[in-house]
């Protein structure tokens, strides 16, 4: 058995980038960024390692396509190999990254974009890049804290911006996970795409219950955080 | 709770022994008794003194884990129910065909992935299995002296399991061990990229890559996981490795009514996989609770295998075993998990 070394494509290539910031934004939860070396497009995802010898983790980029910086999303995973030490970056420190990648990306056309956690980061990214006219927001946590970027979104969608938290009860929030608000509404647009980010089994039961309520797979893209 | 000797290499057992103040050669012997022999238990290790089997059942258990439940096809398949921590549930087929018993395990409870088509999917994922977890699949049930071959097809992804995965192997393979050829073990992936890479390169078993379409768009709706590693780069992973002699790479293509059975993707699948020597196996979707898609007809399907090999990919159709006792994986465990 031998391994050919050439022509790997882009997305094994990392490359070298200086820290710019690194913001804890909620408990545990943090935004990276560094300068932004390539074009991409809202919702694609990038690798990311602080050390080129171990395998690099995918996040998905978290700001506009024309801002200066990448960001990135992420929690710290206890015992985690990556996400703790991420946590302890400071600018002017060097990460690994590849180039922009992935095939999750959105166009003009009306859609909904539907998130659990930190699965808000591509919506977020694809909002940042002027794309949130016709969209509408779901976003589901477990607690209020969770609500990343909160006030800009809620001040630039307006109702359709619409938040579910199944552990705590405030005002405007729809109180429970997303699967239970899904249920209650009745026209649900079967001719749209509906785009879905999160944890496996929150986007396993939502595309189950799209399709229970009439929407074609082939309108439902997901990504899962692994 | 005590730790488990069974699903230990032989190094950890070696280190075992010395921390126990046992000689070395005490760690061979541990894993000929737990790999090689029928016994259930550290008193049965006699070639251990007394006093050693005392103070190792102080501190460890044997390990091995019964199955909770049995059903068994008409056609002889049998599916097998292990419990794991936390009151969940794993799947292990045991495949009868001729003159080889083919065991299929899980490598995890549950799944990230979230593919369209899978019921294991919908549980969403559980947790890890320890390598003693895996082989045990193997070992604790009645025909493991007659197991011929393994696949790693069960619930979950390996490569999201690597390290134990690749100890189970490790286990499976060594002549300490189960001492099977790795010619005899197939590992399937839904394409990890990183995971495959460190499997291939430390692994001699063969490797399955599920595909069901080569096209990317359609492969996103069916299989979220295209997203973070593109059917793409799983193929030029592929294209970097020398397959062909012993060592084999299969395509698993679950073929969906009007989906991806088309002559179109008769010519989207010649031209990706030219110049890599592999298979592509068929194999018939048996549908799932509440799912969108449709197995093809067995016209269409012949049909779709004659076009690919006559494009000079050998393409076979896998026999669907099982139907009649919830064959398809997850099935059962998330019956019994529902209760």
């Amino acid at each position: 058995m031998h391994y050919k070394e050439e022509n790997k494509p882009l997305t094994f290539q990392l490359i070298e980038v200086t820290v710019t910031g690194n913001v804890e934004i909620s408990p545990d939860v943090y935004l990276i960024s560094w300068k932004r070396m390539h074009d991409f497009q809202p919702g694609q995802v990038v690798k990311i390692t602080d050390n080129p010898e171990l395998t690099p983790r995918i996040y998905s980029i978290c700001s506009g396509n024309k801002e200066d910086e990448i960001r990135v999303l992420f929690n710290v995973k206890q015992g985690g190999l990556l996400t703790p030490r991420l946590a302890g970056m400071i600018p002017g420190m060097k990460i690994f990254v590849s180039e922009p990648y992935g095939s999750f990306k959105d166009a003009k056309q009306p859609s909904y974009w539907i998130a659990g956690g930190t699965g808000i980061a591509p919506f977020y990214s694809m909002f940042r890049s002027g794309y949130s006219e016709n969209k509408t927001l779901i976003h589901g946590v477990s607690y209020l804290s969770h609500f990343y970027f909160e006030d800009e979104l809620e001040e630039a969608m307006g109702e359709r911006y619409i938040r579910c938290c199944s552990r705590e009860q405030s005002c405007n929030v729809f109180p429970g996970r997303i699967t239970r608000y899904l249920e209650e509404i009745n026209d649900l647009p079967a001719d749209i795409n509906y785009y879905l980010c999160g944890k496996a089994l929150m986007v396993v039961e939502v595309r189950d219950l799209l399709i229970s309520k009439g929407v074609p797979f082939e309108n439902i893209l997901a990504e899962i955080y692994f | 709770m005590k730790d488990s000797l069974f699903g230990k290499t032989l190094p950890e057992l070696t280190a075992l022994a010395i921390d126990n103040g046992l000689p070395k050669f005490a760690g061979k012997q541990m894993a000929e008794w737990l790999y090689q022999k029928d016994i259930t238990s550290i008193e049965e290790m006699t070639n251990l003194s007394k006093k050693a089997r005392e103070q190792l059942s102080s501190k460890y258990e044997f390990g091995l884990i019964q199955s909770t439940k049995v059903q068994e096809s008409v056609d002889g398949t049998k599916k097998y129910l292990f419990p794991t921590a936390k009151g969940k549930f794993i799947e292990t087929a045991m495949i009868p065909d001729e003159d080889r018993k083919t065991v299929c395990v899980s490598s995890q409870v549950g799944c990230k992935m979230g593919c369209l088509f899978c019921m294991t999917g919908k549980q969403g994922f559980q947790g890890q299995l320890t390598a003693g977890e895996i082989v045990n699949q193997i070992r604790n049930i009645p025909e493991w002296h007659e197991v011929t071959n393994i696949v790693y097809m069960g619930m979950g992804e390996p490569f999201d399991n690597l390290e134990e995965v690749l100890k189970s192997l490790e286990i499976l393979t060594s002549e300490w061990g189960f001492a099977m050829s790795p010619r005899r073990i197939t590992v399937s992936t839904i394409g990890i990229v990183p995971g495959m890479v460190t499997f291939l390169n430390q692994s001699e078993a063969h490797l399955a890559v599920s595909m069901h379409t080569p096209f990317d768009d359609e492969r996103q709706r069916l299989m979220p996981v295209q997203v973070a590693y593109p059917l793409s780069e799983v193929i030029h992973e592929i294209k970097s490795w020398d397959f062909g002699r012993q060592r084999r790479v299969s395509f698993e293509y679950i073929v969906f009514k009007g989906l991806n059975d088309t002559p179109r993707h008769v010519r989207e699948l010649a031209q990706i996989l030219n110049g890599i020597k592999c298979r592509i196996n068929l194999i018939r979707f048996h549908p799932i609770p509440g799912t969108p898609l449709e197995g093809t007809d067995e016209n269409t399907l012949q049909k779709f295998k004659d076009q690919l090999n006559d494009k000079g990919i050998l393409t076979t159709i896998r026999a669907s075993r099982g139907l009649d006792i919830y064959a398809a994986c997850g099935l059962l465990s998330t019956k019994e998990l529902l209760g």
